[in-house]
């Protein structure tokens, strides 16, 4: 019986289609944009100006305030513009714009592939270098990583968690990471637990993947302190909350954090660019992105520098398909629909996903059948049919009663709805008026 | 390129819709169908066609031409209320009395409170219920299984075995007197008793369960609380008294406990949202049909029993809740 989180859940079919393709590099394109916020948090500051010549791995924009990140060129070349540009939420948003010219890399930078085991450095100098390097949660989430290390005074972590999950359909970044970086991945996690002082970690994998979970089962027995714990497929498992329900039974109060239960989550990507910052001197600019969908010719994955437009992804991959109806930031079910192939890879991008014609548009909406569905399967315990009509009728009282702010908008209620109701669409918009009101009131 | 798709995610919909389902319940009606025009004919044939004909008919017309809107029937919904409405009357009961029927259980039953997904109340056992106060005495002949089946409102009736049960402990007499006029358990799991179209035959209402069961159309907390709370209630008369009370299988066999554990009861709309509400819900079921059978006036208590935990379930919804994440706190 492999271990899971008991409450709700669902099961989309899995297709993970790219998951044999070893990751490939892909071509460094011609100009990269880079947006200055890709983190959770205030967007960084721009230092440099129209027409300086940065080297692969300069830092161009600085981190600014408690939760923010560095941002790194990940070329080399001449900064062409600092502009409001599209990227993959839709909206205009400042933007560095280079001109890409050879791939000269700072010199501070160790980019010999040899293994460094050795952890020289004490827990704050850890933490240091991974601010210097702009790590953020590649998951998709982004939220700094050198915060989420920095355990708050009177709390402390017993366990580190890490996600190797990958619940969403058709990604398979992190599963190609586990099985071609495996001993990076883990001289990363042993880093993080320096860092946090703690003595065991565990690595969640879910079972679609027995090469991933065979391979580092194999290999994390040279290194101390580390488990493997295979989970049942269910989506959303790699959700933080159900991932510690799941690995071990603690459940984060409504409201909290998960260091109120003694715990840090980290994905895979994210261990991994910590080994590259902390031990190669590395900053994150490039990531592994999967480019996939049922009529793509060759779906595969990528390395790819951040700022790379997705069009550069998408030509690799065999170019557009006839069909495509959607062009999607991210896996089905929590992705973002994206409204340019212009738009630029960012940290936050693990996957490209081209959606056919006949799959994107949404079923037409009928009334509420009371079936229950949406409440069985919500991890969270919440009653999406009830917080629909609260958000609809603007009760945003009983919806804060309700609890709708524990939402992880994870999408299993729309997605199981026979009457293609959009209760995620209410629920999102309930969500962010009742935190409105929160924030006025504790003003 | 054509123009792109832009919507929040989720981007991917399990198969699941209402038509789907409701089709499912349509296909696990179908061996109960099949007895029923095996057992009762004609009779059965006139009135299932009547029934599912006017349903469908009247909620055309109310939803095309009162409402002005696009019609409903596709969706199945009101096919199952025709059929569920028919397999709770009797064979021999006249056609316009059944299309009266049809108009309450959709007209206003379904549609005064806004159509699928809006009403309170099971509207195939208002109809019922309708007929039943309204027409007591074609409501209440029970044509006689295998002899009528070429006989339509000639049909010869006979009472059914709760009717025994019940006229004869008034009369002061024992279960084991009675036990002579009363079909043998087997015959009442097969279907050999009087009583109204669908609810006779066990066997057929299991078969098509347990594809409700399969195709995750209903879930086991309504039926198994129901039937459950039947026998341990009805158990409990009967070992204190087997001569006044007769034993739970027979209860649990007879009448309409088996057709409204798996059909009616399970209705989504009108049942609650929860596992646990469902388990009360279904003893209250249970509990209910019991007290009138034993202790009321009338000899069957299921569609009463029904519809009276139908208006409970907007309390049991109220305050029985799905347990939140994080409430339980382990460390």
């Amino acid at each position: 019986m492999f271990k899971t989180f008991k409450k709700g859940g669902v099961h989309p079919p899995e297709n993970k289609i790219s998951a044999e393709k070893k990751i490939e590099t892909l071509q460094i394109p011609a100009v990269v944009t880079i947006p200055i916020s890709q983190h959770l948090g205030a967007p960084a500051g721009v230092i440099v100006k129209k027409g300086d010549k940065v080297k692969t791995g300069q830092i161009i924009a600085k981190s600014s305030g408690y939760i923010s990140a560095n941002i790194h060129s990940s070329v080399s070349g001449t900064i062409l513009k600092i502009d409001e540009t599209l990227d993959s939420t839709g909206y205009k948003k400042l933007a560095i714009a280079i001109t890409v010219e050879g791939d000269e890399w700072e010199t501070t930078i160790d980019r010999s592939t040899d293994l460094k085991k050795e952890i020289k450095y004490s827990s704050d100098e850890i933490i240091k270098k991974i601010e210097e390097s702009g790590v953020v949660g590649l998951g998709g989430a982004t939220f700094p990583s050198h915060v989420k290390i920095s355990i708050p005074k009177g709390k402390k972590a017993d366990i580190l968690i890490i996600n190797g999950v990958e619940c969403e359909p058709y990604l398979t970044s992190d599963h190609r990471l586990m099985l071609e970086k495996a001993d990076e991945m883990l001289i990363g996690i042993q880093i993080i637990m320096k860092a946090l002082d703690v003595k065991r970690a565990v690595i969640g994998i879910e079972n679609n993947k027995p090469d991933a979970i065979e391979h580092l089962t194999k290999v994390s027995k040279n290194y101390q302190g580390i488990e493997i714990c295979p989970l049942k497929v269910k989506y959303p498992q790699g959700g933080e909350k159900q991932l510690i329900k799941a690995i071990i039974n603690r459940e984060v109060p409504s409201g909290k954090l998960p260091i109120d239960v003694g715990t840090v989550v980290h994905n895979v990507g994210t261990v991994f660019a910590v080994y590259e910052a902390v031990q190669k001197n590395k900053p994150l600019i490039e990531r592994v992105v999967t480019i996939t969908g049922k009529s793509v010719k060759n779906p595969s994955n990528y390395w790819v520098r951040i700022g790379t437009p997705i069009s550069a992804l998408i030509e690799a991959a065999g170019g557009l398909p006839e069909d495509t109806g959607k062009i999607i930031n991210g896996g089905p079910m929590m992705g973002k629909t994206v409204t340019s192939t212009e738009v630029p890879v960012t940290k936050g991008t693990s996957g490209i996903l081209l959606v056919p014609q006949q799959e994107s548009e949404r079923g037409e909406i009928q009334n509420c059948i009371r079936c229950a569905k949406c409440v069985f399967v919500c991890p969270m315990g919440l009653e999406p049919y009830l917080l629909m009509p609260y958000a609809e009728k603007q009760l945003w009282d009983e919806a804060e009663k309700s609890k709708i702010l524990d939402c992880i908008e994870c999408g299993s209620c729309s997605y199981t709805c026979p009457s293609f109701r959009p209760l995620l669409d209410y629920i999102r918009l309930g969500k962010s008026n009742v935190g409105k009101i929160i924030r006025s009131r504790n003003k | 390129m054509s123009n792109l798709f832009i919507s929040p995610s989720p981007h991917n919909y399990s198969n699941d819709s209402v038509k789907k389902m409701m089709y499912g319940v349509i296909i696990a009606l179908i061996p109960a169908l099949l007895l029923s025009l095996y057992f009762f004919g004609l009779g059965a044939l006139i009135i299932t066609i009547t029934s599912v004909l006017s349903c469908v008919i009247f909620e055309y017309l109310i939803t095309k031409f009162l409402f002005k809107q696009k019609s409903s029937v596709m969706d199945g919904s009101a096919v199952i209320t025709g059929l569920l409405l028919a397999f709770n009357v009797p064979s021999n009961l006249p056609v316009w009395i059944i299309i009266i029927g049809s108009l309450v259980a959709i007209g206003v039953a379904k549609m005064t409170f806004g159509g699928l997904g809006k009403n309170p109340f099971n509207p195939a056992l208002v109809g019922r219920v309708f007929l039943l106060i309204s027409f007591p005495v074609p409501m209440t002949s029970w044509p006689l299984p295998l002899e009528s089946r070429f006989k339509y409102l000639d049909a010869i009736t006979g009472a059914t075995p709760l009717g025994i049960v019940k006229e004869g402990v008034k009369a002061g007499e024992t279960i084991s007197q009675l036990s002579s006029q009363i079909p043998s358990h087997m015959d009442l799991f097969l279907g050999q008793m009087g009583g109204s179209l669908g609810e006779i035959s066990a066997v057929a209402i299991l078969i098509g369960g347990a594809f409700l069961l399969i195709r995750k159309i209903i879930t086991w907390h309504i039926p198994v609380s129901m039937i459950g709370s039947i026998i341990i209630f009805s158990g409990i008369l009967w070992l204190v008294n087997p001569d006044l009370y007769i034993d739970p299988l027979f209860h649990v066999l007879t009448g309409g406990v088996m057709l409204g554990a798996f059909f009616m009861a399970t209705d989504y709309v009108t049942s609650p949202m929860t596992g646990k509400g469902m388990l009360l819900y279904g003893c209250g079921i249970g509990i209910l049909t019991i007290l009138i059978r034993v202790f009321g006036a009338y000899p069957e208590g299921v569609s009463f029993a029904i519809l009276i935990m139908n208006a409970v379930t907007p309390l049991i919804n109220k305050y029985i809740r799905p347990g939140k994440f994080g409430e339980t706190i382990k460390k």
